[in-house]
């Protein structure tokens, strides 16, 4: 009975989180972004009082059915460990092992030093939730979308206007590595030890784990039903149920319940505790300790080493690009002879400041709370936001504007994240906070290179910050060229996305560390 | 360079010729106004027409009492007037009257049924002869159909109005559809208005308090169904009613393109055509399409003010609305003092719209109503775009919508989603984001190729204007 609930609720929860993270219309988020704001690490950064006390409340009672039933890496890892060819379904395969606590405690404190210490990235490399999502989209979301064309193509034959085709794009080569290996270093434990990542590296796991020995409902071992034939061992996947001694260790529990099902005696069920007491409450010096050895090893992870080499040879590709489409703009103004003109992609300028969304009041408050699980990335229907590339804030979303602008009647980001690093802002507010400004780069902008008028970026300014003035302030007849009113710009890069200057806008985007209202 | 200095400063100085010309005798024309442009006219000066059935004189204003000026936020609800602003509504009573405005518009819906009891506040305290009361039977609900319930409904007007006759009381949106009460099924317009008021003998009870002077003047409001129309005209031809006014939708965008906007309305010009051949009265509600013609995008914006610069926006709506001989009054609900105090100057006094004007403002309606394709034969003449932009693939979509009937207007309409859909999937199926109208700079490199004279930078951008304005919108709100 406490399996099948438990699947049917882990189905649904699974299925719920992965639609959020792969739907990019925006339907998603109302129905199922409840459940990103009740996983335990963002509700904790969001300071979401009540979610945590919910979650530390439930497992008090229950034990860690939060790893089973909510956790949505919990619930992939019992589906990859399922998905493992096997000779004989009937039998389990695992068998007990003991907990190991040099890897598990110092895991959990290195966390909780980055977390205080502000290095998003590691952070994000372990939040489960946010290794989800990094999966989801980054893995699925590209078959959906991929789907999804494909109807949107019958249905534009049809003239139905049910689906619309959207871009499929790498938004950051290195975050899809993380994806993938995390993938495969998840599916490889599953398939060895079923629940061996969530109970040794993953760091939510390891605390409620603290939670979970005093829980009031727990798996209880009835000795003298018990006829030792270890089933219960072997259908344990969390390898956590020591039959010889009839011990169960509850901090590693996750009451999925395949022991009760699986034991032909009925010694194992589910309810309040027995006397006895096996398990002694953990000792956290010893657990500190290893903390301070492991974490001199915390600055050398294996996350350097993509940067020298993409820059040299996005300069390739640029240098390459623009070769060739000014030999195709030269060709074209001699003649009108119909076809489209070459249009080639913009290239994102060097930002001194990187730019983060509205409602994240500065990069400080943004990296520290963000653990990157890719929510607002996936929903962002202006192609604006994707992982961040920098070192400290690796998988942290950023903002670029080559494909689309920071629209203003568009605050999804700040509705979905549930971190709160993306706090939630009105639509009046949005548009009225500075993330950034604009900045006119003169040797780029059509007016001075191609001798046309132009003053695109002054027309489509939402908040009118840039006029056009005379190039020449004595003469009235000379060239107009923006001029930019620092102080009025948002930062939206409306006037950098359609720059008709290319591959670099001629008017771009510098961030604000912190974001200010005007 | 000094060649067209001297070009300009002679230009100006023309100008300035012209309007020393001109300003006597606008100023004789408008009466000498004050500086502040909005004038302070005393009421004398106010465009009074004539109702020919009861020699009634009512100002060409008229005050629509629905939208009531309201406390602000968190106030304290009077027991009385609730969150409506008493003090508010009787200043601005007392200016209009004050400044000749003599005719006010309720209904016993209107203001959450709070406005006839504000509005007979504010009237009570001046003498009853100086103002026109216009209320209405607005027995919408079906429970309120049968005779005693509508008869309750216009007892309890004249308490809340605090008066014993009303001056013009209209059967309220006669057209409207509604439903069965037993069945529930769908009712047309036509069925609910001989429901309301011709099958349970209303509008002979009606007749009757006319007779005994408790009403002096009685009419209708129309919305919707046309056939409910033409049968309370078909009565008022047999003899059966004598309707003395009507209340009909009139502005310059309902003039032609009421039925366009919307299948279910009928163009002004037909209705008002309709009344005038009849001698009877119009009333004007709606002329400004409930805001719509104040507020329209910056290029119609620039237009109507090249044409005059010192004209508000919203002036040039209530001038065609006044400027039918056969209208008695038009309908505003100013809820702020200035709306009051610039629409008295509009018509202190009235100045009618020219022929010209008129021509003028049906070619604003086109604009606003994006009516007309834009006559692209896709020959490329204009291409390739130095941006990339595909102009004729641009226009082909844009027109295709219009054809189509998805080219949504309003975001209040019913159809409004489905249309904004159908517009911008569509939009970027037929032309890639790269090309699209957005990132057309105006260079204006293609408009002399265009054998069809299409100003074609101009169209690109109004086109994005009209983008930016459905993306920014989706209708959730309304």
């Amino acid at each position: 009975m406490l399996r099948k609930i438990r699947i049917v609720l882990a189905t649904v929860t699974f299925l719920l989180v992965t639609w959020l993270f792969v739907d990019f219309t925006g339907t998603a988020y109302p129905i199922a972004g409840w459940l990103a704001k009740i996983q335990f690490l963002p509700a904790v950064l969001a300071l979401n009082v009540w979610v945590v006390l919910g979650l530390v409340l439930v497992t008090l009672i229950f034990g860690r059915i939060y790893c089973s039933v909510i956790c949505p890496l919990g619930i992939l890892q019992d589906l990859l460990a399922r998905l493992r060819p096997r000779k004989n379904k009937k039998v389990g395969r695992y068998s007990f092992s003991p907990e190991v606590r040099w890897l598990r405690y110092p895991v959990l404190v290195l966390f909780i030093v980055a977390l205080v210490a502000g290095v998003g990235s590691f952070v994000a490399l372990l939040a489960p939730y946010s290794s989800f999502g990094r999966i989801a989209t980054n893995l699925l979301q590209p078959v959906y979308e991929w789907c999804n064309n494909g109807f949107a193509a019958v249905a534009a034959k049809h003239d139905s206007y049910a689906f619309y085709h959207v871009d499929i794009w790498m938004r950051s080569l290195p975050t899809f590595i993380v994806a993938v290996v995390s993938l495969l270093v998840l599916a490889v434990l599953a398939w060895i030890g079923g629940r061996t990542y969530c109970n040794t590296l993953c760091p939510v796991g390891t605390f409620l784990s603290f939670l979970a020995r005093f829980s009031f409902l727990k798996i209880n071992f009835d000795a003298e039903k018990c006829k030792a034939c270890s089933a219960c061992s072997k259908a344990c996947k969390a390898s956590c149920i020591d039959y010889k001694n009839h011990t169960v260790d509850y901090s590693r529990c996750v009451v999925c319940g395949n022991c009760v099902d699986s034991c032909k005696f009925g010694a194992l069920k589910y309810s309040s505790p027995t006397p006895k007491r096996p398990t002694p409450a953990p000792s956290r010096e010893g657990g500190e300790k290893a903390g301070a050895q492991l974490s001199s090893d915390s600055e050398a992870l294996p996350l350097t080493g993509e940067r020298g080499e993409g820059l040299s040879r996005r300069s390739f590709l640029i240098g390459a690009a623009l070769a060739g489409t000014s030999a195709a703009m030269a060709q074209v103004k001699t003649k009108m002879d119909g076809g489209l003109a070459e249009i080639e992609d913009k290239v994102a300028p060097e930002r001194k400041t990187p730019l983060t969304p509205p409602g994240s009041l500065s990069a400080r408050h943004f990296q520290q709370h963000c653990t990157g699980c890719q929510l607002c990335v996936a929903q962002c229907p202006n192609q604006v936001l994707r992982p961040s590339t920098g070192l400290l804030t690796l998988m942290q979303p950023t903002m670029s504007y080559e494909r689309g602008y920071c629209r203003p009647e568009c605050h999804r980001c700040s509705e979905v994240c549930p971190t709160g690093a993306i706090r939630p802002i009105s639509l009046e507010e949005k548009t009225s906070t500075q993330i950034g400004h604009a900045v006119w780069v003169k040797k780029n902008c059509v007016v001075i290179t191609d001798e046309v008028e132009c003053g695109h970026c002054a027309r489509v300014c939402p908040t009118g910050a840039i006029q056009m003035v005379p190039l020449d302030a004595e003469d009235e007849w000379s060239p107009r060229v923006p001029a930019v009113n620092e102080a009025v710009c948002i930062g939206c890069g409306a006037c950098e996305n359609l720059c008709p200057a290319r591959p670099f806008s001629a008017i771009y985007v510098e961030g604000h560390e912190v974001h200010k209202l005007n | 360079m000094i060649d067209r200095n001297i070009s300009r400063r002679n230009f100006i100085k023309y100008l300035a010729g012209g309007s020393a010309a001109v300003v006597p005798v606008a100023a004789l024309l408008s009466g000498c106004k004050g500086g502040d442009g909005l004038g302070d006219a005393d009421g004398s000066q106010m465009t009074m027409r004539v109702n020919p059935n009861t020699g009634d004189t009512v100002s060409l204003l008229g005050y629509g009492m629905m939208r009531l000026p309201m406390l602000p936020d968190g106030s304290k609800e009077d027991p009385q007037t609730g969150l409506f602003d008493q003090e508010m509504i009787n200043r601005q009573v007392d200016y209009a009257l004050a400044h000749g405005v003599n005719y006010f518009d309720t209904s016993p819906v209107y203001c959450r049924g709070l406005s006839e009891r504000c509005t007979g506040i504010a009237l009570k305290r001046h003498p009853r002869d100086k103002y026109f009361i216009a209320t209405k039977l607005s027995n919408f609900d079906s429970r309120l159909w049968p005779l005693e319930e509508s008869q309750k409904m216009f007892e309890n007007s004249l308490k809340e109005l605090q008066t014993d006759y009303i001056d013009y009381l209209l059967l309220h949106s006669t057209g409207g559809g509604g439903r069965d009460p037993e069945t529930g099924e769908d009712l047309s317009g036509l069925e609910v208005c001989k429901r309301r008021f011709l099958n349970n003998g209303l509008a002979d009870w009606l007749v009757e308090q006319k007779e005994k002077g408790r009403i002096r003047n009685l009419g209708f409001s129309w919305h919707g169904d046309y056939r409910a129309f033409k049968l309370l005209l078909q009565l008022h031809d047999e003899g059966r009613y004598h309707w003395d006014f009507v209340q009909i939708e009139l502005n310059y965008l309902d003039w032609f393109y009421a039925n366009e906007i919307n299948g279910s309305n009928v163009d002004a010009v037909i209705l008002y055509g309709e009344l005038e051949k009849r001698g009877i009265p119009a009333v004007i509600m709606e002329p400004l399409l409930g805001g719509r013609l104040a507020k329209v995008n910056d290029n119609i914006a620039a237009e109507l003010k090249q044409r005059d610069p010192e004209a508000s926006i919203a002036s040039w709506a209530f001038r065609f609305a006044g400027t039918p001989e056969g209208v008695l009054t038009v309908l505003s609900g100013m809820t702020f003092m200035e709306h009051l105090q610039e629409n008295v100057a509009t018509y202190s006094p009235l100045r009618p719209i020219s022929h010209e004007d008129h021509e003028f403002l049906i070619h604003i309606a086109e604009l606003i109503y994006g009516e007309k394709e834009i006559p692209c034969t896709a020959c490329q003449y204009c291409m390739p775009c130095p941006y990339g932009i595909d102009i004729p693939s641009i226009f082909a979509h844009y027109n295709k919508c219009i054809r189509e009937g998805n080219l949504p207007q309003s975001s209040g309409s019913p159809t409004y989603r489905k249309q904004r859909r159908a517009f911008l999937v569509g939009y970027d199926r037929s032309v890639p984001r790269l090309r699209q109208a957005d990132h057309c700079i105006g260079c204006g490199q293609c408009a002399p190729h265009c054998p069809q004279q299409i100003e074609i930078p101009k169209e690109l951008q109004r086109i994005h204007d009209y983008v930016e304005q459905l993306k920014r919108d989706d209708g959730s709100e309304a």
